[in-house]
């Protein structure tokens, strides 16, 4: 029997009239990893909110070993008992380096130089985890790349000066990581679990679940529905117990495809910046391209690029219609946090909603409404805060805002991060049926499979495009292939 | 509009306790009631006259003020009261005290007030100068221009101007009346116009508007140009108030600006504004030092108590929206 680290007892939480937490009980124990499931909105976020010490429960207990530590549990008290979080929204600081933002967790660093000492234990931890990281301990964190970041963060999270790091929490960790990053940071997530660590993995990848954890809690509605062994379950039984039914996606439909780029007009042409020769994006009306290639490779510069020119026509450059984007990077690119979800919808709608230069307000309830059940956005009123949705239904509000706008070019930065699976269905079927229409979609992804979903993929390496793949002559291997062609 | 949040409370309870702009309003009455109980009820009418009066130069540069601080951190306009001098002494020079000229003063102190808007801007997006440094120093330039032009003479108004800048209806200044239906305009327009909620987007989040086909740049440009012009305005109507384009006349408007906006429950941060806060907060600023005056206090407390009383409306007011 292994030693139980911490131990949470009947713990529930609600915020206004949802019940984010429902009688939840947990344990966490030395040398095990925990893999935790659930759609959007279960509560697996806040239930790792109360574990961190940043959200306190309305009732249950939190035990630390053998100690009862619910009241004054705070983050001050979960980090001296070594418990970490590298929580989805990231929290590192900006306008600070990397070595700086070390320091920010870890007091102990003081005196003449510890900025030196911050940046060898942080480098030195990023080595450890993601070898040829490329990250350096002066680095400003606002110019890292949103992997770079994350990998900043994750590591950060399992540095060690005078409080021992035990139980670690991830919370979407790879859904910014590139596939070769992810799969450093599961094997270093056994070596941990291995070395006596524990371990949280909170992911909607389900493959990454069942491969590293070595127990899985399923959530939903706010409470802990399943505990068993990873070992017990396969891809089809946990999303079972989820309550959704995975489609296999991959069905070939490599025919239809062709035919899109004989008969449809060229809405969009464009080289990444720099690029001179080689393959060009070409995107017809109707056609839904895919961006691949490992993180960081100039996809999002590529979608900015075209963002930036769109209503010109500047040399070796064609974009043709209204051009509307979906952030991948929430926080910093998409949502306007003092607005409601009502208006973070209709934003990019207002010109289309005048009558004597005034907006007006019925239509823009109107289509708040139309898009809350089309997209199925989970909220009792269109008209509360922005913030009090859930990551992966703010998600679906940017991608009401920008399906909503009238633009034939939608332009996608890998908008699926943290989404669960189900909604992620809902979307593709969004999409696919607005492609129909003759919209057309650029889509960056860091998943492998969605990129199924496209009509063309296009792979960047180096900030430059190096393949172009029809749909029927992709394959994950290709894909692969061409994204580490130099490393090789 | 989005003060919606969960509460029990009845609906109508609860939205009307957030409205931000209740304390500026409530402030002034409670000071209000606190001078005329003192005087026992001798000059009730006359204060609240007075109060419109002079509030409505706050009121005027408050909005362009509102408007610039809306569009987030670091965004604010320093040279108010220098573009109102400028305005004010060049209108003035130019009308002659010739009530022919009223028309072309008016047009002029526009013109010199968007100028400098457009040399404020030209600064902050050409040369790369944070606003508040950008409006500190070009409020320098056009101050020296103001002096020069006006050799430090007080430059009367022509008289009709005069006569208009101080008329009253049943006791209530014209001016004041037009500034409140200006004021209830520029509401409609921060709340319902694609321009308005531009400026309130760019304000919280000025990434997510450029990917929302918000031309940020233009945004920002447009209103710095109207903070200004407002300005030029206020200094075109404060002259003819108070007789003349005088050297000093925009000083007492860096902090009244300021605080009008800060006061009538607009966010500091940017993202989220209030006009009919407005109008409270700068009847509650001249209330609170008539208040001051008629208690009898010498110069020093008065300016020791203005500075408490405005902290603690500030904190009673602040507390509920920092939560937000």
């Amino acid at each position: 029997m292994p030693e139980i680290l911490v131990r949470l007892d009947g713990v529930e939480k609600r915020f206004g009239a949802v019940q984010a937490l429902l009688d939840v009980e947990l344990t966490f124990s030395r040398g095990e990893c925990l893999g935790l499931v659930g759609h959007n909105g279960a509560g697996k976020s806040t239930l790792m909110n109360v574990l961190a010490g940043t959200v306190s429960p309305d009732n249950g207990r939190i035990n630390i070993g053998a100690d009862d530590l619910t009241r004054g549990y705070d983050v001050t008290v979960a980090h001296r008992r070594g418990i970490r979080c590298v929580f989805q929204e990231l929290s590192l600081c900006p306008n600070l380096t990397v070595a700086e933002n070390a320091r920010v967790l870890h007091p102990a660093l003081k005196g003449f130089g510890w900025r030196r000492r911050a940046g060898e234990l942080i480098i030195g931890k990023l080595d450890e985890v993601f070898p040829g990281h490329g990250v350096r301990a002066g680095d400003v964190v606002g110019d890292l790349s949103i992997a770079r970041r994350q990998m900043v963060e994750i590591a950060r999270a399992f540095s060690v000066t005078d409080v021992a790091a035990d139980l670690v929490i991830l919370d979407e960790p790879t859904s910014s990581l590139d596939s070769v990053v992810a799969a450093q940071l599961l094997a270093f997530v056994r070596r941990y679990v291995g070395s006596g660590g524990s371990c949280v993995l909170i992911s909607h990848l389900l493959g990454e679940i069942l491969s590293t954890a070595d127990r899985i809690a399923v959530m939903v509605d706010g409470k802990v529905v399943d505990v068993r062994a990873a070992t017990d379950h396969s891809r089809d039984s946990l999303v079972a117990t989820m309550g959704s039914v995975a489609k296999d996606e991959r069905q070939a439909n490599g025919a239809a495809t062709e035919s899109k780029r004989v008969d449809n007009a060229l809405k969009v042409r464009a080289r990444p910046a720099g690029q001179t020769l080689g393959p060009e994006l070409l995107v017809h009306r109707g056609e839904i391209v895919g961006l691949a290639g490992l993180a960081g490779h100039g996809q999002t510069e590529m979608l900015g690029h075209i963002y930036a020119n769109r209503g010109r026509a500047p040399a070796g450059m064609q974009i043709d219609g209204p051009v509307t984007l979906v952030a991948g990077d929430r926080q910093t690119d998409g949502i306007f946090p003092l607005w409601s979800i009502a208006r973070n919808i209709t934003v990019c709608s207002m010109r289309e909603m005048l009558r004597y230069l005034l907006v007006q307000s019925q239509s823009e309830k109107t289509m708040a409404e139309d898009w809350r059940q089309r997209i199925g956005i989970r909220t009792p009123d269109m008209n509360n805060n922005i913030l009090s949705l859930s990551g992966g239904n703010q998600q679906k509000a940017l991608f009401a805002r920008a399906l909503g706008a009238e633009a034939d070019i939608v332009l996608m930065d890998d908008p699926m991060r943290g989404v669960d699976v189900g909604t992620k269905q809902e979307v593709y079927a969004i999409i696919r049926e607005e492609a129909a229409r003759g919209r057309c979609f650029i889509w960056y992804t860091t998943e492998m499979d969605e990129l199924f979903h496209c009509d063309h993929v296009y792979v960047f390496r180096n900030r430059e495009i190096v393949a172009d793949l029809a749909r029927h002559e992709m394959t994950e291997e290709k894909v692969l292939h061409s994204s580490f062609e130099a490393a090789a | 509009m989005n003060a919606a949040r969960p509460a029990a409370r009845p609906a109508i309870v609860t939205r009307v306790l957030e409205q931000p702009w209740l304390w500026a309003y409530l402030g002034a009455l409670l000071v209000w009631l606190a001078t005329i109980t003192f005087t026992q009820g001798q000059g009730a009418g006359e204060v609240i006259s007075a109060a419109l009066a002079f509030g409505t130069f706050s009121v005027i540069v408050g909005i362009g003020q509102m408007y610039v601080i809306t569009l987030g951190p670091g965004n604010v306009d320093l040279s108010i009261p220098a573009t109102m001098t400028f305005a004010g002494a060049v209108s003035m020079k130019i009308m002659g005290t010739q009530d022919a000229m009223i028309p072309l003063g008016f047009l002029i102190a526009i013109g010199c007030g968007a100028s400098v808007g457009v040399f404020n801007y030209g600064l902050i997006r050409l040369l790369r100068i944070p606003p508040i440094i950008a409006t500190l120093s070009s409020s320098f330039l056009f101050q020296s221009a103001a002096i020069a032009y006006g050799r430090g003479i007080k430059i009367k108004p022509p008289p009709i101007l005069a006569d208009f800048a101080t008329a009253r209806i049943a006791g209530l200044p014209i001016l004041a009346l037009v500034t409140i239906l200006f004021a209830a305009l520029m509401a409609v327009v921060l709340h319902r116009t694609v321009y308005g909620r531009s400026v309130v987007a760019v304000g919280q989040n000025p990434r997510a508007a450029h990917f929302s086909g918000i031309s940020v740049d233009f945004i920002r440009f447009v209103t710095y140009v109207l903070s200004a012009t407002l300005a030029g305005i206020c200094g075109y109507f404060l002259s003819g108030f108070s007789g003349g384009a005088s050297l000093n006349m925009g000083a007492e408007f860096l902090l009244a600006s300021i605080a009008v906006v800060v006061i009538g429950g607009t966010s500091v941060a940017g993202g989220y504004a209030n006009v009919s806060g407005l109008w409270g907060a700068a009847l509650f600023m001249f209330l609170l030092v008539t208040m001051l005056n008629t208690f009898g206090l010498g110069a020093g407390v008065r300016l020791v108590m203005t500075g408490v009383i405005i902290i603690a409306v500030i904190t009673v007011a602040g507390g509920k929206s920092a939560n937000s």
